[in-house]
């Protein structure tokens, strides 16, 4: 029996459908989670898509972290539950306080929209675990900020911890220490800019984004 | 009692402001030499009835923290004032 995977859909989530889509091409269920149900429905896996979630009014997951499902999606996180956040989903989960640091704006002040490298520098991670380590990933990006900042004490922490999964190979947004994801102390709640789910067909540019959504439902 | 709140939202020193430093970068352009460290942040006002000042401030401060700043990139600084604020509306 395929894993379940929920994709949880806020006013503003745009990259749902196209996620369900990747779902399926990786052997997994993928269905919808209301933003406003207290519940993760039974799922295997919760993932928060890319978008502009609650219009990113205040700032980019700001408030979403108050949406009815993000208590569920806490406690689910909390039991072990595998959670991954995309681009606006990696900013619900800082403001969630699900995941370390914060994005800002990015260096340059660019809208970014292009493929980017990413090194696959810890497999130790449920979105990594399937990947090769030191292996280089080309899958796209498209944020506004998507510039991870964190105090250098959390820096450092990452870094023992082996927490930093993965890096852009040449840093496109000012992020510190390059980095383009991150994974709690867990290692079952992972958060990246990029977006694997577009990178799942030759006719998309890559399938490099594959490797790490099988490591969601392996 | 009805204070009005104004709220300032600055990022932490050492953070990085991209939007303050793009402005700086321009202004010479228009013949201001010797502006320095500009940053930009945000400006939020607000109404709070409270019992007293120190309540409002309280409840202000509780605000800033767990929801209108990120502590991990922003501050605030918060004024209290008894009275609603002029032009509110509601």
């Amino acid at each position: 029996m395929s894993l379940r995977v929920g994709v949880v859909v806020f006013p503003g989530s745009n990259c749902e459908q196209d996620m369900l889509e990747a779902m399926a091409l990786v052997g997994a269920e993928g269905e919808l989670l209301w933003h406003g149900d207290e519940t993760t429905n039974g799922v295997d896996a919760v993932i928060i898509p890319g978008g502009f979630a609650h219009g990113d009014y205040l700032r980019p997951g700001a408030i979403a972290r108050f949406s009815p499902v993000m208590a569920a999606v806490a406690e689910f996180a909390a039991s072990g539950g595998p959670v991954v956040g995309i681009c606006n989903g990696f900013q619900v989960l800082t403001e969630a306080g699900l995941l370390p640091g914060a994005l800002q704006k990015n260096r340059g002040l660019k809208f970014l929209c292009a493929p980017a490298e990413l090194r696959v520098e810890s497999t130790d991670s449920i979105l990594t675990r399937s990947a090769e380590a030191g292996s280089v990933l080309q899958v796209p990006i498209n944020h506004f900020e998507g510039n991870y900042t964190c105090d250098a004490e959390t820096l450092a922490q990452l870094r023992d911890e082996d927490r930093i999964v993965l890096r852009y190979v040449d840093n496109p947004n000012g992020s510190v220490d390059d980095i383009a994801g991150v994974c709690n102390a867990g290692r079952n709640v992972v958060g990246l800019m990029p977006h694997p789910e577009r990178a799942t067909s030759e006719l998309l540019g890559s399938t490099d984004g594959l490797a790490l959504l099988r490591s969601i439902v392996a | 009692m009805i204070f009005s709140v104004h709220v300032e939202v600055r990022l932490r020193p050492g953070i990085a402001d991209p939007q303050g430093s793009t402005i700086e970068k321009a202004l010479p352009t228009l013949g201001f030499d010797g502006v320095k460290g500009v940053r930009v942040g945000k400006s939020i006002r607000f109404d709070i009835d409270a019992a007293d000042e120190s309540a409002a401030r309280a409840e202000a401060d509780d605000l800033c923290r767990r929801f209108l700043t990120n502590p991990v990139i922003e501050d605030a600084v918060i004024h209290v004032e008894a009275g609603a604020a002029a032009g509110a509306t509601s």
